[in-house]
């Protein structure tokens, strides 16, 4: 008797699969599943006309039948119920599609994930400190007492006489070298900066800045060559050649600008490179032996190197953008082009 | 620092090309900014060194004269000129003369506009070249007369070759002090090319010197701490007149402007030296009663002025002076700021005839202070601020002493005056090769290195393996180990440096979590449709008052202010993002209808007590203008509102694993009433957002359409986060859907009614869907209709439809029984 049960069952299976509309489908559950006169109905009625012994487990599958015939037939009547949304006839493949709201990351942002992504692989990890500083740290540790010369070179805007706006990221230097003294440290020290600066096409009052500080007892200049190199190669392509030329910054001795050639013209020089072949991507030098013992690091011990680099910068060379007041002016037309 | 190379070469032997030269220089440090060729459009072939032969009356013009000049042709050319430096009779002046073709610059007019000479006739005579001023060859601005050349200029020969020059222009950081000054540069330019400076040779005038007073001055340093040294010579009988032309045309090429013999002296002399100098009228110098020479002796006195002090300077400026300003007075008071500038009364004017020259030391932050506070950036001021050694006042002295006596007929007073009262140190600076590998990471050895450092005149003795290095007096720049290895490095080459890769221990890594929430913020926000934007941190106070239009102005003590600002409208650092986003959304809606723009920066919270501002993160968003870009397929254009605000927050919440969320209305000045809500996540609030109030949104020039905006504490919302989030089983039974529409009153908000469902549904329902709402008939007046599909499963087993129905119709009834709700039929 179950072989009548699964025989059924194959039946009503092959039926199921042929009701290809809902007036079918309802055909096919009044055929099996009517309360009436329906194949499974039937077969449990006829379930008191069978010997004792044979009951149970006919019932048992029957039973089992009716609820496995009842979900496919939700299962099927969900399927047939969803509205034709098939085409069949040909399409204009030109028209253009479905438009999609789109999002941008600021250009900023993403350079400075760039950045984060190729010093992290060299063990840089990223810090962030304050950007109202100060005077102390922005000036005075890094080697410029009050009426210092070198002063001159940031302008700086003051909320009083012993704060500032922090004019670059080096002041973080001290802040992470006090905070994980004596450890050796490799990070990098994004955020805004701040110069009392007219705004022109080359300059802005606000800007970014990545400080780069790695620390040790065998760290060297050929060293910091070495990983400004592979910076430019990674940021800017393969072949990028890197040169230092001797400059000055009171919290480093010696003080380098890091220049790459051109990668407009190749060295060839051009109007980026202002015909000279190189373009400047970032200040460095070896830290200062009073930077590092300000920061409680033994400058007869150890040594290191720092650098500041404006992402700003490596942006426009990398995008050939000729003018910064496009990064803060949020203008779309210019924000839409990245990422 | 304008370097001409014909001056320079007075020094030096130049062995490079120009160019080379000045990559060079640059790479050791000299950043050469610009190489500017003098004369390089003077055309060879048509402007050439002319001798006048005779100057004629124009018969038709008063003011013009007819020069006739040779120019190696042997036949000379009449020319009309205006000039009023030469005059009918005169005779043999070497001028430029440019022949027909030649490109010139139009003297008269304000802008650089070059004109090609063409023959003409002036007032009915025919002028076939011209005789050139200054201005119209490019060298300077002076358009008064024609340029006057040397008297043994050679005639005939091409301008260019005779007076063409290039011009260095240095961009000298502020440690290289001792470049200012030719001098000094050529230094630089021998320790490069491996030669020796020629600094000349003069009697030396030492049996004469250190005697504070001397018959004709008497010194007096009364603040030694500011004036180490002051030294003094005097010269008579001077005939105050022009410079000769090649020192007229140093100073120019060099970017200053000739005076007279006297002061061009002290100029070139400080050009030459780095030096400042002043010339004073000596007979205007007062004695300790106020007689001035011949009877009295003067004195000079060098002091800090007395409080409110008055002076007036040389630019016929009076001037209030401060009490750390120091002065340089006689016995009748201030007669020079020193080191920033001398006095009107003492000035030399064309009848002196005896120059007192001073040559002095002082303290270079002293110096910068005045300067700064007087806003007189001059180039003595600016040499003496960034540093001088006082060994030069002597060079210095002697120097302009005999120039002035070979240029101005003077006679050099016998003794030099000289009050010294604070001598430096000389510096002495170990250094090993150790050390030098251990910073640069070169293998460098000794002999190397002292080569290296004698090449830059430090003389150096070796000592077991130490290399102990006698600083020049000139190298202020020097005094530890480290300063030295930059000697070696820059002078070695940078580009023989090898390349590295840090061998040092690595230290440990830790994950950034407070960055990481920020960036995946960042990541969530761009896939909801929103571009980010970096507004400045500073603003104003109006611009945040705009925030809260009717209420109280904000309180300046609230925020942190610029005690220099640019502009006053970027004095005050902000406490919101949402002014200058607003701001950013307004300057887009000139050209586009639809901005989404979020922000992610930092705030600053001035902290009482505290020297710094606490500086938290805040995001903000602004969304306004058609909800989706237009297209062919775009069939009806909505206007972005509250709901697509709360559904990107909604997003954010979610995809940060932030399920206990909730939102309550609140009115708040920024929005409109009855049009925000604040955010709660974990019964923290984080954060408003909200329909802008028309009147704000009047006040930021934005348009009338609705303009969604939020701002929220991001450190609040990254604080709720869990680091990790844990998987819950799919279950693999079938789930049960039934919608269910129920009428409440209006007052009851939709969150209220959904927390009932979720609470009467129990595990069963794992799903909760509005789908409709709806007001109006059949529906009565102040009653809603809300719809729901109600999603029910069981984790283990398959639902039946009596379990189903007996969920549902307690959920139905909770809801009549707690807030009045009814089925709709």
């Amino acid at each position: 008797m179950v072989e009548k049960v699964q025989m059924l069952k194959e039946e009503a299976m092959q039926a199921l699969q042929a009701a290809s509309n809902l007036p079918e489908l309802d055909d096919w559950r009044v055929k099996y599943l009517g309360r009436k006169g329906g194949a499974v109905t039937q077969l449990l009625r006829s379930i008191p006309e069978l010997p004792a012994e044979e009951r149970p487990a006919f019932g048992q599958a029957a039973n089992e039948l009716k609820g496995f015939l009842q979900e496919r037939y939700e299962a099927r009547h969900a399927e047939l119920s969803r509205p034709t949304v098939e085409m069949t006839e040909a399409i204009d493949v030109t028209l253009p599609g479905r438009p999609v709201n789109l999002g941008r990351l600021h250009l900023t942002i993403q350079t400075l994930r760039e950045m984060y992504a190729i010093f992290g692989q060299m063990g840089f990890q990223v810090e962030e400190w304050p950007e109202v500083e100060t005077d102390l740290l922005n000036f005075e540790l890094l080697n410029m007492p009050p009426h210092h010369p070198a002063r001159d070179m940031w302008d700086t805007f003051y909320v009083n006489p012993k704060v500032v706006l922090r004019t670059h990221t080096s002041p973080g230097q001290i802040r992470s070298m006090r905070k994980h003294c004596s450890d050796p440290i490799r990070i990098i020290l994004p955020g805004k900066c701040y110069r009392y600066e007219a705004v022109t096409a080359r300059s802005e009052f606000m800007f970014y800045q990545v400080e780069g500080l790695a620390v040790g007892r065998r760290i060297t200049l050929a060293d910091l060559k070495g990983t400004m190199v592979d910076f430019a190669r990674q940021m800017f392509g393969a072949d990028r050649e890197v040169r230092f030329r001797c400059s000055y910054f009171p919290f480093t001795e010696p003080s380098v600008e890091v220049d790459m050639d051109c990668i407009i013209c190749g060295g060839e020089g051009c109007r980026v490179c202002k015909h000279t072949g190189w373009v400047e991507i970032c200040g460095a030098g070896m830290v200062h032996p009073q930077v590092l013992s300000n920061g409680g690091y033994d400058p007869d011990v150890y040594s290191g190197f720092a650098f500041g680099m404006g992402p700003e910068r490596v942006a426009m060379l990398k995008h050939d953008i000729d003018d910064i007041r496009y990064f803060y002016s949020n203008d779309l037309r210019f924000l839409k082009q990245f990422g | 620092m304008r370097v001409p190379i014909s001056w320079l070469k007075d020094y030096i032997d130049l062995t490079l090309p120009i160019e080379e030269l000045a990559e060079r220089m640059t790479l050791a440090g000299l950043e050469v900014g610009a190489i500017e060729h003098i004369g390089a459009k003077w055309d060879r072939e048509k402007i050439f060194v002319g001798e006048i032969v005779e100057v004629r009356r124009h018969p038709d013009a008063d003011r013009l004269t007819i020069a006739v000049v040779e120019y190696g042709t042997g036949e000379p050319m009449a020319v009309v000129t205006g000039a009023p430096n030469i005059r009918v009779g005169d005779k043999g002046q070497k001028v430029p003369f440019a022949t027909r073709g030649s490109r010139l610059i139009d003297g008269h007019s304000e802008e650089l506009r070059y004109f090609t000479l063409k023959p003409s006739k002036i007032r009915g005579v025919r002028s076939e070249g011209m005789v050139c001023s200054e201005k119209e060859l490019g060298i300077s601005d002076d358009h008064e007369g024609i340029m006057i050349l040397e008297d043994d200029a050679p005639t005939g020969v091409p301008l260019q070759d005779y007076m063409g020059d290039t011009v260095l222009e240095l961009d000298l950081t502020p440690n290289l002090a001792r470049c200012f000054s030719m001098v000094g540069v050529a230094r630089e330019v021998a320790a490069l090319s491996s030669q020796k400076c020629r600094l000349g040779e003069w009697p030396q005038l030492s049996e004469r010197i250190g005697k504070p007073s001397l018959p004709w001055v008497e010194l007096e340093i009364a603040d030694p701490d500011l004036c180490p040294r002051y030294t003094a010579a005097l010269v008579r009988d001077v005939q105050i007149g022009s410079s000769p032309p090649w020192l007229q045309r140093r100073l120019t090429l060099a970017g200053m402007r000739p005076i007279n013999n006297i002061v061009d002296v002290t100029n070139y002399v400080m050009l030459e030296w780095g030096q400042p100098l002043h010339a004073f009228d000596y007979d205007l110098l007062r004695d300790r009663d106020g007689v001035t020479p011949p009877s009295g002796v003067p004195v000079i006195i060098v002091r800090r002025a007395r409080r409110a002090e008055l002076m007036t300077t040389l630019d016929g400026v009076g001037r209030a002076l401060s009490e750390d300003t120091l002065l340089i007075t006689d016995g009748g008071g201030p007669v020079a700021i020193a080191g920033v500038m001398g006095g009107l009364e003492s000035e030399v004017a064309e009848k002196t005839t005896n120059v007192l020259i001073e040559s002095a030391n002082f303290n270079n932050i002293s110096i910068r202070r005045t300067s700064q506070a007087l806003k007189i950036p001059s180039e003595a001021a600016a040499r003496f601020g960034r540093g001088v050694p006082p060994q030069l006042t002597m060079i210095a002295v002697e120097r302009s002493a005999r120039l002035m006596q070979e240029l101005a007929g003077g006679t050099i007073e016998e003794g030099i005056a000289d009050a010294y009262p604070v001598r430096p140190e000389v510096k002495v600076v170990d250094l090993t090769a150790k050390e030098v590998e251990r910073i640069l990471g070169i293998a460098l050895d000794t002999e190397q290195i002292v080569s290296i450092l004698e090449s830059l005149e430090f003389e150096c003795q070796v000592e077991g393996g130490v290399i102990r290095a006698t600083v020049p007096h000139y190298r202020l720049d020097v005094s530890i180990p480290a300063d030295l290895i930059e000697e070696v490095a820059r002078v070695y080459g940078y580009d023989r440096l090898p390349t590295t890769l840090m061998d040092d221990e690595l230290p440990p890594q830790q994950r950034d979590y407070s960055l990481e929430g920020e960036e995946r913020v960042r990541d969530i926000l761009v896939g909801c449709g929103l571009t980010e934007a970096i507004t400045y941190s500073l603003s104003n106070l109006e611009s945040f008052a705009k925030l809260d239009p009717g209420g109280a102005p904000p309180d300046p003590a609230d925020y942190v202010k610029l005690s220099n600002p640019l502009t006053t409208e970027r004095e005050y650092m902000r406490r919101t993002l949402m002014a200058s986003l607003l701001e950013a959304v307004r300057d887009n809606l000139r050209y586009t209808e639809r901005v989404a723009l979020f922000e992610i920066g930092r705030i600053y919270l001035p902290q009482p007590g505290q020297e710094l501002p606490d500086e938290p993160r805040r995001l903000a968003i602004a969304m306004t203008g058609p909800r989706d870009r237009r297209s062919w397929r775009t069939e009806e254009q909505r206007y972005v509102d509250f709901y697509d605000l709360k559904g990107v927050v909604e997003t954010l919440l979610d995809r940060l694993g932030l399920t206990a969320q909730s939102f309550a209305p609140v009115e708040h000045p920024t929005f409109r009433s009855g049009g925000a809500a604040t955010i709660e996540v974990a019964d923290v609030e984080i954060g408003v957002f909200g329909e802008v109030d028309p009147k704000v949104r009047t006040s930021f020039d934005l348009p009338a359409q609705p303009v969604a905006l939020l701002e929220l504490d991001l450190e609040e919302l990254l604080a709720q986060v869990e680091p990790v989030r844990y998987h819950r089983p799919i279950s693999r039974f079938p789930a049960v859907s039934q919608d269910m529409s129920l009428v409440v009153d209006e007052h009851v908000p939709a969150q209220q009614l959904e927390d009932l469902i979720r609470r009467a549904g129990g595990e069963l329902l794992v799903e909760v869907t509005l789908f409709d709402v709806y007001r109006g008939e059949p529906i009565p007046p102040g009653k809603k209709s809300l719809a729901y599909s109600l999603t029910y499963r069981h984790a283990e087993k398959t639902l039946t439809d009596r379990q189903v129905a007996k969920v549902h119709a307690r959920i139905a009834k909770r809801l009549e029984k707690e807030i009045g709700a009814r089925l709709r039929e």
